[in-house]
């Protein structure tokens, strides 16, 4: 467990600018963007727009992983919330579709949390339950269909605009926001990283360690819930099968990405955020270079590996002159 | 420096050491030579830069500067495996075993005897329980090691590089955790490796042993060479005066007459509280202004009282009163919340959180007790770090760097900042000295005398005797997991503790 002393960010901020810069180069009208309706427009809103879902993820899973947990069942989760959601669209008003598909998400969170902290199971098993389990789940509130709807509420928070900004982009802010508020604004945050740290350490400290992983969990679950609305909104409908697939993958990539060691401790949620930014903007990027969307997974598995080898505080010295890439990452992969 | 004209080549000679961390020089051009058969004191100040010296060595951090030469053959070791290849073997002084493996795996990781590929577990314990029972220890050696104290863990790391056949052995305070029994076997297992031609370096806080064991002393300061010289040429003032840069203001003196008799007000009472399996029912009584101290030997049920005294693993029978109401702790949090506060022995696993800075590891009890929603603000915290700061002299004085990268003596400071912070009515101190340099040991004395006279209740374990005798009110020794005696007024000497200890039916038992 190496220390390092200072704690820079900017490093993942200039990543993603590389990446968007990269962008320009394979199309140069990235960065043309047209106002319309009162909405704005253009491949970098979109850039945002797609990467919402993840980012969502990515605030409640950075708190997780913080405590040295893992969600594995977000993406699952996305999909009963979803599921929930889309059902209940056309038949429920808003607010009702939005208390179910969160309290589902909370529930969810509840679950993993109490297996984690009461039970004792390890985290990574703990949520494989819930994501194996979570599929089943939203395939029962499906039925095994497609479920789709039409209520314009529910649309709206999937293809809507406030301020011009696509409403899941306000929607991720501010639930970033409100993430902060709750973490930095109180002590909770300086708990989490000391319970990361060291939990037995912290614990004779008088912090309620167990309490507060469960809080966690349960965070992250409310995270998923609304990323699995945003997904059935922008979609119209539900798909169990495909909904939030493989995305709690991206979301902890994100939050490695962001700088957030797997073994807990000191976090970021700004820059787990920017880190699910990152990699929208390489999904972007790929698509609109006009290579096979499949090479997409092999890039992302190049940063996975870029990331992994400079956190690993040995090789991190020798990865130095390895392009402006892995060394923007490295620095920043670091945790203080 | 030195001319070696006749005398046989050194066995290991380090040349202009240097080492900075992040702008801050740990180690400055540091000599240091050591022979065969020789046993070498490495001694300094809490942050002095022994440990860094001693991981510059064997590799563990990279040198900035300095050549090393291991008979005569210049070597650069990158890790300590590399050191080890070399023939240097290390006992940190963090203990960095695999915990939850067993002893016996511990101590032949990396070399398990094996037939056909195979590891033969057997043959491994076999061996591990003679290696041990070398050391006085019979435990179970299938058992994960985690299981075990610090100190027990402490002798598998000893015994484990001992029987590495290396041809230095480098301990890293090796007897913090240990009781004056294992030290003496240590030291037996010592003399008879230097008789083989061994050469040892040895860093320790206690002054007594450096003279009991040691041929040859090493000082450092601030990261340089303060002077080195053979034992006989270093009488005890002059090495405080080399180790401090100054005279020791006031050595441990004797108790002070204690203001005796007169009814304290009550703190808590513990009638018949005990644990099965853990420590046998006792009882206590703990007084405003009054320092009780436990004494006893390495298992004997001291860390086992304090812990259910904090909660940490709750009484299951007896009653316990606080403030005249009867209350029952059965979390620390519950014992906080009573006005309690309990500094743990393990510093690494139970006290520092490494990564937090010195700020936040101060503030940390403080804010648990305080909730999440009532957040000390920077401010406070930023007083609270500067006041413990200058109150136990934390070097470096710097409340942003992680702990983690404070010296050990310094990390036991941080922890007992955190607790002073709560500003308890009780204040648990296990091992509170532990890892601690001369100077600041007699500031931590001070210390707890002037928490008493402010009406504190303390509650110690300690392994120093002689230090214990000078603060506390009443001394109970424990033996066999159970309270067997209570010594108070005239009572309280080294001797009498000894014996009362000592007394049949002790048994060496470990764990
Ligand atoms: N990795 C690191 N990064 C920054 N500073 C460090 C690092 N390791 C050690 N230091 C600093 O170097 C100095 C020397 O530390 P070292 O651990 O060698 O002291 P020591 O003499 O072993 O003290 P003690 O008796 O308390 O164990 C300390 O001030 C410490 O804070
Ligand atoms: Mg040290």
């Amino acid at each position: 467990m190496a220390l390092r002393l200072p704690r820079i960010g900017t490093s993942q901020i200039v990543a993603l600018g590389l990446i968007l810069v990269a962008n320009w180069i394979v199309s140069p009208q990235f960065f043309d963007i047209r106002l319309q309706d009162g909405r704005l427009f253009g491949s970098l809103i979109d850039v945002f727009n797609r990467g919402a879902p993840v980012a969502l993820l990515s605030i409640g899973m950075v708190l997780v992983i913080a405590m040295r947990g893992i969600d594995l069942s977000v993406g699952a989760v996305m999909a009963i919330c979803g599921a929930i959601a889309a059902s209940l669209a056309d038949s429920h008003s808003l607010p009702v579709v939005l208390a179910a598909a969160l309290g589902a998400g909370l529930l969810c969170g509840l679950w993993n949390g109490l297996l984690v902290a009461v039970l004792g199971i390890q985290p990574i098993v703990a949520t494989l339950i819930l994501m194996v389990a979570g599929r089943g789940i939203a395939q029962l509130i499906t039925e095994g269909r497609i479920v789709t709807f039409t209520s314009p509420d529910l649309a709206f928070l999937g293809g809507g605009s406030v301020l011009g900004l696509p409403t899941p982009v306000v929607l991720t802010l501010g639930m970033m926001a409100l993430t902060l508020l709750l973490v930095r604004g109180t002590a909770l945050g300086l708990m989490i990283e000391a319970t990361g740290g060291n939990p037995r350490a912290s614990a004779l400290a008088g912090i309620g360690t167990r309490l507060i992983t469960v809080a966690v969990y349960m965070w992250s679950g409310l995270c998923a819930a609304l990323a699995g609305i945003v997904a059935s909104a922008d979609i119209l409908g539900a798909d169990a099968n495909n909904a939030g697939l493989w995305l709690e993958l991206d979301a902890i990539l994100a939050v490695v990405i962001g700088g957030t060691s797997l073994f807990g401790g000191r976090f970021s949620i700004l820059l787990a955020v920017v880190g699910a930014f990152i990699i929208q903007a390489m999904n972007t990027g790929i698509l609109l270079s006009g290579f096979p969307p499949e090479t997409n997974l092999v890039v992302k598995a190049v940063v996975v590996l870029a990331v992994l080898l400079a956190q690993s505080p040995r090789l991190g010295g020798h990865l130095a002159g390895l392009g402006v890439l892995f060394k923007r990452s490295k620095s920043g992969g670091r945790r203080s | 420096m030195h001319a070696t004209e006749t005398l046989p080549p050194p066995l290991l000679a380090l040349a202009g050491f240097s080492k900075s961390f992040a702008g801050f020089t740990a180690l400055d051009r540091v000599d240091f030579t050591l022979r065969a058969g020789e046993i070498h004191a490495l001694l300094g100040e809490n942050g002095a830069g022994k440990s860094t010296l001693i991981k510059a060595m064997t590799g563990v951090v990279a040198r900035d500067a300095g050549t090393m030469k291991l008979d005569g053959v210049a070597i650069t070791p990158r890790s300590a495996q590399d050191a080890l290849a070399a023939g240097i073997a290390t006992v940190y002084q963090e203990v960095n075993l695999a915990p939850n493996l067993s002893v016996a795996q511990n101590l032949f990781l990396g070399r398990q005897p094996t037939r056909f590929g195979l590891v033969r577990e057997g043959e491994m314990r076999r061996r591990a329980r003679a290696l041990l029972s070398e050391f006085g220890l019979s435990i179970d050696v299938a058992a994960p090691l985690e299981s075990y104290s610090v100190a027990i863990q402490h002798i598998v790391a000893i015994a484990r590089a001992v029987d590495q056949s290396a041809r230095v052995l480098i301990l890293d305070e090796p007897t913090a955790s240990l009781d004056a029994h294992e030290v003496e076997v240590l030291f037996a297992v010592m003399r008879q490796l230097s008789a083989r031609g061994i050469g040892i370096v040895f860093v320790t806080h206690f002054l007594d042993q450096v003279y009991a064991i040691c041929d040859r002393i090493t000082v450092l300061r601030n990261g340089r060479l303060a002077g080195s010289a053979p034992v006989e040429e270093l009488p005890r003032l002059d090495l405080v005066r080399l180790m401090l840069g100054r005279e020791l203001s006031e050595a441990t003196s004797r108790r002070p007459p204690v203001i005796e008799g007169e009814a304290r007000a009550d703190i808590a009472t513990f009638r018949g509280v005990g644990k099965a399996g853990t420590i046998a029912p006792f009882d206590l009584s703990l007084r405003a202004g009054h320092v009780v101290g436990l004494a006893g030997l390495l298992g004997s049920g001291r860390t086992e009282t304090v812990r259910l005294v904090f909660g940490v693993d709750p009484a299951d029978c007896g009653a316990a009163e606080v403030g005249g109401r009867a209350v029952t702790i059965g979390s620390p949090r519950e014992a906080m919340a009573l006005g309690f506060g309990y500094c743990p022995e393990e510093r690494k696993t139970e006290g520092i959180v490494a990564e937090l800075t010195v700020r936040e590891n101060i503030a940390l009890a403080l804010q648990a007790r305080r909730g999440a929603l009532s957040p000390l603000s920077r401010r406070e915290q930023d007083a609270l770090a500067a006041r413990f700061i200058g109150l136990l002299d934390i070097r470096p004085p710097d409340p942003e760097r992680p702990v983690g990268l404070l010296s050990g003596g310094n990390q036991q400071k941080v922890l007992l900042a955190r607790w002073l912070a709560t500003a308890p009515r009780l204040l648990i101190l296990d091992e509170p000295t532990r890892g601690i340099d001369v100077g600041a040991h007699a500031e931590i004395i001070g210390l707890i005398r002037d928490l008493c006279r402010e009406g504190m209740a303390l509650l110690v374990v300690s392994s120093e005797l002689e230090e214990l005798v000078t603060y506390a009110d009443e001394v109970v020794v424990l033996r066999d997991r159970a309270h067997v005696a209570r010594l108070s007024g005239a009572q309280i000497e080294v001797s009498t503790i000894l014996a009362t200890i000592a007394q049949a039916p002790a048994c060496a038992d470990a764990a």
